[in-house]
C-alpha cells in the first residue's frame, strides 16, 4: 500500500503534473507567477484546497451521486461542492488562523474557480472508484497534484524572475517570452514519461 | 418523474451547503472595527505609501489601533486628518500642507553641460555615467525620474530643471527617494523663501559651473533677521520654523539663488518693508482660520 502511493505521489508530482502535462491550471499559472513568493503563497492555497476538495468529493460521489445513480451531474456537484469548500474555509481561517488568512490573501477565493482543482476531484473518480482504498489514494493523490502545481509555478516564476532583467527583443517582450518559457519547461516535464516502476 | 431525484439531491446539496455557509458566518464571524472601512474612505485610495504604512488599509488599521496619529496622511491632508479625528473621536493636531520642492535653478541657461548624453531619460543611468551629464554635479539633470515616479502629475521637467506643481502635490516624497542628486525636499507651502541650489562646491566652482549657484557667502546669514539661515558646506539652508518669508535674504543674495514666490508676485513693489508688513498678515488669518475649524469639529462630537 505505501509503496503504491509513494507512486501514486510520484506520478501526481511529475509525470502527470497538472500544469505542464495535463495543460490544467493555466491561468493562475501564467498570472501569478511573476514573483517566487506570491507563487508560493498560490501554491500552498491550492495544496490546501485540493486536498479538501478530494476528500469532499469523494465522499459526496460515494454516498449522493452513487446511490441515486445521477453520476451524470458529477461536474455541477463537484463545482457546488469546491465553492462552499472555499468559501467555508476562508471564513474558518479568517476567524482561526488569520496569519495564514492573510498570507493567502487573494489567492484563496481566486482558487474557486481554478480547473486544476475540478480537474483533480473528477481524475480522482476515473482513476480510483474501482480500486481499493480508493479514499485514501484520491486523498494523496490531491494533495501530490497540488504539490506538483506549486512546483511546476515556483520553478516558472524562478525562470520570469530571470526574464525580467534579461534582454529581450522588443516584439517578445511580456506575454510571448513568457509562453515560450513554459513551452520549454512543459517539454522537460514531458521526460518524465519515460520514468517506469 | 426521474427527473425529480436528480433536482432534490443536488437542490438539497445547495440548501444544507448554504445553511452550513450561513451558520459558518455567523460561528466565524470577525469582529472588524467599523471604523477601520470608515478611515478607508475618507482616505485618498492612491496607496502611495506616504504615510509610512503598506497602503491606505494598513494606515487605517493603524490609526483604529492607535500605533499612528491621525494626520499621517500628506495625500488627504488637513481635510482628511479633521475627518480621521472626527471617526476616532479626538481632535486633529493641525498639520501645514507640505509640498516637494527642487532645490536647483541650473535650467539649460543658466549651467551647461559637459557632454551630450544619449541613455535612458533616467536621472539613476546618467548619474552612474560620470555624475550625469550637467556640468553641476550636484543640480538637476532634467531626465524626468521624479516625473515618472509622481503618482499625481505633479513634477515636470521645463527646460532642463523639474518643476514642482505645489497645487497638486501632495507630499508623498516619492521623488525625493529616487532623485540621485537629493535635490528635491518636502517643505512645508507656508515658508516661501528657499535656497534655490544644492552645491557643496566652494564658491569659485560654483560660479563657473552655474549662473545662480550659492557660493556659500553668507551675506543671507548676516541680514537674516531672524537667523533662520545657516551656511554648511558652501550652500546655504533656511529653516523653515525660524523663517518668516520676509524676503530679504531673497533681495540680498548677489547670485539670485535664494528665490521668495511672494517677491516675484509683488515684482513691482521693490520696497521690502512693504512685504513685511504684507507677510505678518496672512498667518494671523490663517490661524484664525484653524481655530475656528478645530473648535467646529468639537462641537460637531
Amino acid at each position: 500500500m505505501l509503496k503504491e502511493l509513494l507512486i501514486i505521489s510520484l506520478s501526481a508530482i511529475l509525470i502527470e503534473n497538472f500544469v505542464l502535462v495535463k495543460f490544467l491550471g493555466i491561468c493562475p499559472f501564467l498570472g501569478v507567477s511573476k514573483k517566487v513568493n506570491t507563487a508560493m503563497g498560490m501554491g500552498f492555497a491550492v495544496i490546501f484546497v485540493m486536498a479538501c476538495a478530494s476528500a469532499l468529493t469523494w465522499l459526496v460521489q460515494q454516498y449522493i451521486l452513487v446511490p441515486f445513480n445521477i453520476e451524470y451531474l458529477q461536474t455541477i456537484a463537484f463545482i457546488l461542492v469546491i465553492a462552499v469548500l472555499v468559501q467555508f474555509v476562508e471564513m474558518f481561517l479568517q476567524k482561526n488562523i488569520p496569519v495564514l488568512y492573510k498570507s493567502l490573501g487573494i489567492y484563496l477565493p481566486l482558487i474557486t474557480t481554478n480547473c486544476a482543482v475540478l480537474g483533480v476531484a473528477i481524475l480522482n473518480i476515473t482513476k480510483f472508484s474501482a480500486v481499493s482504498g480508493s479514499f485514501i489514494k484520491s486523498l494523496v493523490y490531491g494533495t501530490m497534484a497540488g504539490v506538483g502545481f506549486t512546483l511546476a509555478i515556483v520553478l516558472f516564476a524562478g525562470v520570469r524572475e530571470r526574464l525580467e532583467s534579461s534582454d529581450i527583443p522588443k516584439f517578445l517582450k511580456g506575454m510571448p517570452i513568457t509562453l515560450i518559457a513554459a513551452s520549454l519547461l512543459s517539454i522537460a516535464f514531458m521526460g518524465f514519461s519515460g520514468l517506469k516502476f | 418523474m426521474d427527473i425529480l431525484l436528480p433536482v432534490l439531491a443536488i437542490g438539497g446539496m445547495g440548501l444544507i451547503f448554504g445553511a452550513i455557509l450561513a451558520v459558518a458566518s455567523k460561528i466565524f464571524a470577525v469582529d472588524i472595527d467599523e471604523r477601520v472601512p470608515q478611515i478607508v474612505e475618507v482616505l485618498p485610495g492612491a496607496n502611495c505609501g506616504g504615510c509610512g504604512f503598506a497602503g491606505c488599509n494598513a494606515y487605517a488599521d493603524a490609526v483604529v489601533k492607535g500605533e499612528a496619529a491621525v494626520n499621517c496622511c500628506p495625500v488627504g491632508g488637513e481635510i482628511a486628518a479633521e475627518k480621521i479625528a472626527y471617526i476616532m473621536g479626538v481632535t486633529a493636531e493641525k498639520s501645514v500642507k507640505q509640498a516637494a520642492r527642487v532645490l536647483c535653478q541650473g535650467s539649460l541657461e543658466n549651467t551647461d553641460t559637459r557632454y551630450e548624453y544619449d541613455g535612458p531619460m533616467d536621472c539613476l543611468t546618467a548619474d552612474r555615467l560620470g555624475g550625469g551629464p550637467k556640468s553641476c554635479a550636484y543640480g538637476c539633470m532634467g531626465l524626468g525620474s521624479c516625473t515618472s515616479v509622481c503618482k499625481f502629475g505633479a513634477i515636470e521637467v521645463k527646460d532642463g530643471v523639474a518643476v514642482v506643481d505645489e497645487e497638486k502635490c501632495t507630499a508623498c516624497g516619492a521623488c525625493v527617494n529616487i532623485c540621485p542628486k537629493h535635490v528635491i525636499a518636502i517643505l512645508p507651502v507656508t515658508s516661501k523663501v528657499t535656497v534655490k541650489c544644492s552645491s557643496k562646491d566652494k564658491g569659485k566652482k560654483t560660479r563657473t559651473v552655474c549662473k545662480t549657484g550659492c557660493i556659500g557667502c553668507g551675506i543671507c546669514a548676516k541680514n537674516c533677521p531672524k537667523e533662520a539661515i545657516t551656511v554648511e558646506n558652501n550652500v546655504a539652508s533656511i529653516n523653515s520654523e525660524l523663517c518668516v518669508s520676509c524676503g530679504i535674504c531673497a533681495a540680498k543674495c548677489p547670485q539670485k539663488c535664494i528665490i521668495s514666490t511672494r517677491v516675484i508676485k509683488k515684482a513691482a513693489v521693490p520696497n521690502s518693508t512693504d512685504d513685511n508688513r504684507d507677510d505678518d498678515a496672512p498667518p494671523k488669518i490663517q490661524v484664525a482660520k484653524k481655530a475656528n475649524k478645530i473648535s467646529g469639529s468639537l462641537s460637531n462630537n
